[in-house]
């Protein structure tokens, strides 16, 4: 148990390719906007990046951009100059960080990649409330602000079946932003394109969920920590073959090191399902504290949400309709528990960690009895903690720090080591 | 540290937010030795004049000692402990100890609360402390005995003689000192005030979870206030076990990993 003991977590070395895929994103992102030469879509992170794709927009996400801003301490200076202007403390810490960025003309970006200054300016904004809600606020805010038009789709919640009617609704109102989207690209879409982006898109998906699946070898070859990282190119090159590349140096690597036995963490004891949001502020603190106790967090809901099997070059507009429906945040409770029950078997869980997000409910999912109700249906024990995303005021890490030791304990003296 | 023949003693140090105990047991599991210091600025001094007044008691000193185990938020700064465990693993075995079958375990302390459940062959099933905030800690009493101008200590006293206690609804401490000063405005008796004190403790750590049949109280604050065990008992119909020294049991289960871990 001792704090002082050297914990090693060995580092992927793909890390290094997907840090530059990143840096090359955003640098075509940063030429493009200072140059105007091609149009730029601000889009949610589970939005309709493929027909994006097939008018020749580059795309920005600003739900990234505030991850980064989480993870790099900056947000919590930040939200309240948001919080100043009327949103609540209490709302997504997504929305409040960035806007308060924005307010103060700050971004990580600045600090990380010379030479950029600024986010891209935006030519349209385009989003999807299958995240939540607070996505069209957001969004709004700023095409007000650039005085720039704003589409979006309103997708339904809490839907135990994805049924035809849900996906007759979505693919329509995805049809219906084709035309908005082409008067500001000042060109039609190109099916082929479009297509040919879906195609690129479930390939990248199919890649991100073999490596995620990996995870499932004993020991793990990768952790959740690393996983919230590594997942950067699934969610912002969706549509592109580069992220299928680096993808596939990932899974390589993943697979050479579940071939040799060697693990993310030293000594996995214990393996451990992560419910919620990373809190992004302690992304180190938390891989350390659990490395520390030879407990690797091996898998996790929020990672694989960028996972979309139903996505079919063949039939793109539906397909995408029920990708982007099908996924876990958007469905019943029922469903849910159903899909951590499978995951828990799949990685051979000995616990789950619930991060209850004091202003990200949609991704919080311990506030009903879901905790409760899966200990007694799988026997396996669960801690809730309570932090926030972005908002590190919301967090106590002494006492994150006591219930993650005493919860290792409680597995420790029961018996539930792997 | 070299142990005089016969002599082999096992120390449990619980260094709190509010104050730091610590027991000294021989390997039969008698306690021997006890002190209560506060845990103040210094935890490291807190616990080595902790350690050298219960071994005075226990009429022994550094040699005899065969393992020391030490908890709580300080349990990082204990130099001569020789392994940690956390509060909660703690407790659960102090409290096990005096009280064999499955329970339900309330701990009240300076800054915390924990809900802890053990079956009955003493595994925990699980735990639960309190949030971000101290509304039913020690230190909500310990805010409001100068907003009253009444020592800390007078306050179970007073609670006993409250004949009608005054309710309280706030979540927040802050709040809740807003409501006190209102009913203090209103000519409230101060026992009746403190009483309903009292009642906000017991109502924010049994909302904390659901209780099983065997429910055992602990803590500093129940130490010193054994008014609310019987509070508690009022609300929830039955008797409450409460061990010996209710402000010792996460030094005694220090003290008791300790022993089991000594081979």
């Amino acid at each position: 148990m001792s704090e002082e003991k050297k914990v090693i977590i060995r580092r992927l070395n793909a890390a290094k390719d997907l840090g530059k895929f990143m840096a090359d994103y955003y640098y075509e992102l940063d030429a493009a906007s200072k140059s105007g030469k091609q149009k730029i879509a601000w889009c949610t992170s589970v939005g309709p990046a493929e027909i994006l794709r097939g008018m020749g927009y580059l795309i920005y996400f600003p739900e990234t951009h505030s991850a980064m801003l989480g993870s790099t301490r900056m947000a919590t200076d930040l939200i309240p100059k948001a919080n100043a202007m009327g949103y609540s403390p209490e709302i997504c810490s997504y929305l409040t960080a960035d806007i308060g960025a924005f307010l103060e003309n700050v971004t990580p970006l600045a600090n990380i990649f010379k030479g950029i200054e600024s986010i891209p300016r935006p030519d349209v904004l385009v989003y999807n409330t299958n995240q939540c809600r607070d996505v069209q606020d957001w969004f709004n805010w700023y095409a007000k602000r650039f005085n720039v038009p704003v589409v979006g789709i309103e997708t339904y919640r809490n839907v135990p079946e994805v049924t035809p009617v849900h996906i007759t609704s979505i693919s329509r109102q995805m049809e219906n932003i084709v035309q908005p989207l082409e008067d500001v690209a000042g060109r039609k879409l190109d099916m082929d394109e479009f297509k040919n982006a879906v195609a690129l898109s479930r390939e990248c998906s199919n890649l991100w969920d073999k490596c995620l699946a990996a995870a499932a070898a004993r020991p793990s070859p990768l952790t959740f920590f690393d996983g919230t990282t590594l997942m950067g190119p699934a969610v912002v090159g969706r549509g592109t073959q580069k992220a299928i590349d680096v993808y596939q140096l990932l899974l390589e690597e993943l697979n050479e090191r579940v071939a040799a036995g060697e693990g993310a963490i030293e000594d996995e004891r214990y393996r451990l399902y992560w419910d919620g949001m990373p809190v992004w502020g302690r992304l180190s603190m938390h891989s350390k504290l659990f490395a520390g106790l030879q407990a690797n967090v091996i898998a996790s809901t929020y990672c694989s949400s960028w996972i979309f099997s139903a996505l079919d070059a063949g039939n793109p507009f539906e397909s995408m309709a029920r990708a982007y429906t099908e996924l876990f945040i958007v469905r019943s409770d029922a469903y849910k528990e159903k899909y951590i029950q499978d995951k828990l078997a799949f990685f051979q869980c000995d616990g789950i960690i619930y991060h209850d997000a004091k202003t990200c409910p949609n991704n919080t999912n311990c506030r009903y009895g879901m905790a409760q109700r899966l200990e007694k249906t799988t026997g396996i024990p669960s801690l809730t903690i309570h932090g926030d995303l972005n908002d590190l005021r919301l967090l106590s890490d002494e006492q994150t720090k006591t219930n993650v030791e005493a919860f290792i304990e409680q597995l420790e003296e029961n018996g539930k080591a792997a | 540290m070299k142990t005089q023949e016969g002599k082999r003693l096992y120390i449990g140090v619980d260094v709190g937010a509010s104050r730091t105990k610590a027991v000294v047991m021989d390997a039969h599991k008698n306690l021997l030795g006890r002190e209560v210091r506060p845990s103040g600025t210094d935890f490291g001094e807190a616990s080595r004049r902790c350690l050298a007044n219960a071994l005075h008691m226990a009429g022994a000193d550094e040699s005899h000692i065969a393992r020391t185990v030490s908890t709580g938020y300080g349990r990082k700064n204990v130099a001569y402990s020789d392994d940690t465990r956390t509060e909660i693993g703690c407790h659960a075995k102090g409290c096990y100890f005096y009280f064999p079958k499955a329970i339900t375990i309330i701990d009240i302390g300076g800054q915390d609360n924990k809900i802890i459940k053990l079956d009955e062959a003493g595994r925990r099933l699980g735990f639960k402390m309190n949030r971000k905030c101290a509304a039913g800690t020690g230190a909500f009493l310990e805010e409001m005995s100068p907003r009253l101008d009444i020592p800390l200590e007078d306050m179970d006293r007073l609670a006993r003689q409250s004949e009608d206690m005054v309710k309280l609804g706030s979540f927040c401490t802050v709040f809740s000192a807003t409501e006190v000063l209102q009913n203090i405005r209103q000519g409230r008796k101060v026992a009746d005030i403190v009483k309903g004190l009292f009642f906000s403790v017991i109502k924010r750590v049994s909302e904390m979870d659901s209780l099983s049949e065997n429910v055992v109280m602990t803590g500093g604050v129940v130490a010193h206030n054994p008014f609310l065990v019987r509070m508690m008992e009022e609300i929830i119909g039955r008797s409450i076990l409460v061990p010996d020294y209710p402000q010792l049991t996460g030094a005694v289960g220090a003290a008791l990993y300790a022993i089991e871990n000594s081979s």
